[in-house]
């Protein structure tokens, strides 16, 4: 008997221990080329959204040296602007054909500026008029210039008390509005973007990154003595990595190298959409915040969150961000949410050493690789389309055509939220609530349900209002009745005149 | 004959028997409800003058995990998402039954020692009647979860966080009446007794860690005696 026991107790536990090493063996790592992520923050394959059309060298692009240290893109319409940094020169493309680009002008010389080279110039900025804007690196400056490289003006170190004595000034990502204002992201200036006036005077900083501290730091700040302080890190706020503005003048600036638990915790955004006044306006609606891989685990050799350089936002408000960690990119609509996420590090097309710029061309992407000297082109795929299509089809109130392509994109795709989510708005703007709510039921979209749902209810008890009324009715009365019978029972039994009788 | 006149009465007999069980487990249940309103009077009565019964005990107590359960099944989508690849239901029963047990175990085993009035059922019986609030309160707001928006649904944490709150004081209203203890002393063993539960898991988890080392000692020592042969 005892034997027993023992046997079984043992059998149990072993059993125990086989059952909890098996919760410890780690996920195995998905290869696919595009994915996204579900409610639960699952990795789900996808088809792909964009396909290589072509990777450009050195020598398909047309130039006789490779490049050296590129470091930017911009887009404008057919033209295509390559900062070739180490080289010091600018590149206009201009795009010919599908995957063809032929080259317009090398831009070295500046006429009028002095001096007339360029140093290291790290970005460009074309407005409307065709003006450049050009953040000339190393000689401290950004050029204003015609389209025919006449000089203009120039942005120089702002003799702002705010900026330290002893700190150069080496622009490295510049954005124009329509205004002739320039953004400015200078190396070493954590205090926000420097924002210049068209006459070119310095008019403040804007959209300072938010401060991030552990409560522990800060703690351990509050009782450390004045030299234990100024030992310590002190709390700054990240520089951004990169900015873009869109259509309508808002700034979208991305910053890399933010604090893994930091991110987590919504201390720090890696995106930031910046309005006039400078303060952030990015739609988070997604289940997940938008930082990229939501898994941050060592495959690979690569560790650490998604190292956002760059960002580009498509003319859908799609904005697309490039993650340098892992070559990604990682796509997301204007409520957050994220579209599809494709890409990594290696040799292959479509993979990268080092994306350090990604632009668009309607919803073609561009992007730059710096070690390897090559502009990537990616087109859309039927399947990248039909999402555009859909979303462009919604935006207009084309809810028929827009379910269509949804539909579409769920035949292709039957993992992806966005279609669910896609055909139950649709259906919910053609006020088929009860079919929208299952649409969102099934990707638990409680925001669109409870929409639907406050709306089907409204209609269900319009509908039956009568039977609802009727069912109170008899409820009340009914019991109402039954006493009342059972009263005037009681009260005939009792009654004066029978008693006499009796 | 005389067979036919027996049988026939015996199964009189059942059958009223089981009618006075039923009787005295409805009785006994409904005092459940008496409990939840009047707890310090209820759960008095409830061991001291044999008004709680084991079956509406332990009808509680199946009722407390199949609410837990079903409650994953039907309450609606925006209070409670469930991701079933990961569901266990014998999770969720053990959720329940594992700490009962612990509590149970570690609450008489204390009391016993300053005379607590309580007995090891007396204690059970006690706890399963202090957890009825949740399966009454957790049904109907379950059910109520599917007709509001998630604009509406702010009551929902709120009843769902009382109905602990509420058996919470239950069970140590009712483990204090039971032992006939003064109020101070019901908090002091109640803290007392949660302390118990833990040095309880500390040595289970002890326990089954070297029972399962010395498991795997000795398939090792089997595995090297193959290796050799």
């Amino acid at each position: 008997m005892k034997n027993k026991i023992v046997r079984i107790v043992t059998t149990l536990t072993v059993m125990l221990g086989v059952a909890l090493s098996s919760f410890a063996t780690a996920k195995a790592g998905e290869d696919n080329y595009t994915y996204t992520y579900d409610y639960w923050g699952d990795v789900q394959e996808s088809p792909d959204a964009y396909t290589v059309a072509q990777v450009f060298d050195f020598g398909a692009l047309g130039l006789d040296k490779n490049l050296k240290a590129a470091e930017s893109l911009f887009v404008k319409d057919n033209h295509v602007f390559l900062c070739d940094t180490g080289n010091n020169r600018i590149i206009e493309f201009e795009r010919t054909g599908a995957d063809a680009f032929t080259v317009v002008r090398e831009i070295t010389k500046i006429k009028g500026a002095d001096p007339e080279t360029l140093a290291s110039p790290a970005d460009i900025s074309v407005d409307e008029d065709g003006d450049l804007f050009i953040a000339d690196r190393d000689n401290a400056r950004v050029i204003r210039c015609d389209k025919d490289l006449n000089f203009k003006m120039q942005f120089t170190r702002p003799s702002d008390q705010a900026i330290d004595a002893e700190m150069g000034f080496r622009p490295d990502k510049i954005v124009a509005d329509t205004a002739g204002r320039i953004y400015c992201e200078a190396a070493g200036i954590n205090k926000g973007l420097l924002k210049f006036e068209a006459d070119g005077t310095f008019s403040g900083f804007v959209g300072a990154t938010r401060v991030s501290y552990n409560f522990m730091d800060y703690l351990w700040k509050r009782f450390a003595s004045q030299e234990q302080r100024a030992q310590m890190v002190s709390f700054v706020p990240t520089e951004y990595d990169n900015i873009y503005i869109d259509k309508e003048g808002f700034i979208y600036a991305v910053a890399g190298g933010l604090d893994e638990q930091d991110l987590k915790d919504e201390t720090v955004d890696a995106v930031r959409k910046l309005n006039m006044m400078g303060s952030d306006i990015l739609v988070r609606n997604g289940e997940y915040p938008v930082y990229g891989d939501l898994y941050m685990g060592g495959a690979g050799g690569i560790t650490g969150p998604s190292y956002f350089k760059d960002v580009t936002v498509l003319d859908n408000d799609i904005y697309i961000c490039l993650d340098q960690n892992r070559g990604r990119l990682f796509g997301y609509d204007d409520q957050g949410r994220m579209v599809y996420a494709f890409g990594g590090n290696g040799n292959q097309a479509g993979y990268f050493r080092k994306a350090v710029s990604i632009e668009h061309m309607d919803n073609d992407l561009l992007v730059l690789d710096q070690l390897d000297g090559t502009i990537t082109l990616f087109i859309p795929t039927h399947y990248g389309q039909l999402i555009y299509d859909a979303m462009a089809h919604f935006d207009v109130g084309e809810y028929d055509e827009s379910q269509a392509c949804w539909e579409e994109v769920k035949m292709l795709n039957g993992n992806y939220e966005l279609a669910y989510i896609g055909i139950g708005r649709n259906l919910l703007s053609k006020k088929q609530y009860k079919e929208s709510m299952e649409y969102f039921e099934v990707k638990y979209d409680d925001e669109n349900y409870s929409r639907a749902f406050a709306q089907y209810r409204k209609q269900w008890i319009r509908e039956h209002i009568i039977t609802i009324l009727v069912l109170i009715v008899i409820l009340a009365a009914v019991p109402m009745a039954i006493g009342k019978v059972f009263s005037l029972k009681e009260e005939i039994d009792n009654a004066d005149i029978f008693k006499l009788r009796r | 004959m005389a067979r036919r006149y027996q049988k026939a009465e015996s199964k009189e007999e059942k059958r009223m028997r089981r009618a006075e069980w039923m009787a005295h487990w409805g009785k006994t249940m409904k005092f459940g409800f008496y409990c939840l309103t009047h707890p310090l009077d209820g759960f008095w009565k409830l061991t001291h003058e044999h008004r709680g019964s084991y079956a509406a005990a332990n009808t509680i107590l199946i009722l407390a995990i199949f609410t837990r359960i079903i409650k994953l099944k039907y309450t609606s989508f925006l209070f409670l998402n469930v991701y079933w690849e990961d569901v266990n239901v014998f999770l969720y029963i053990a959720s329940i039954i594992f700490p009962l047990s612990l509590w149970v175990i570690g609450n008489w085993a204390l009391t016993t020692l300053f005379d607590g009035k309580g007995r090891l059922g007396d204690v059970y019986m006690g706890t399963c009647y202090g957890m009825l609030p949740y399966p009454v309160i957790q049904l109907p707001l379950m059910i109520v979860s599917n007709f509001v928006t998630i604009e509406e649904g702010q009551f929902y944490s709120v009843l769902s966080v009382l109905s602990l709150v509420w058996c919470l004081i239950l069970i140590i209203c009712g483990m204090g009446q039971i032992h006939a203890y003064s109020a101070a002393k019901t908090l002091f063993f109640t803290i007392a007794s949660i302390a118990a539960v833990l040095v309880m898991i500390f040595l289970l988890m002890i326990f089954f860690s070297m029972v399962t080392q010395g498991v795997s000692y000795f398939i090792s020592i089997g595995r090297e005696l193959m290796f050799r042969m």
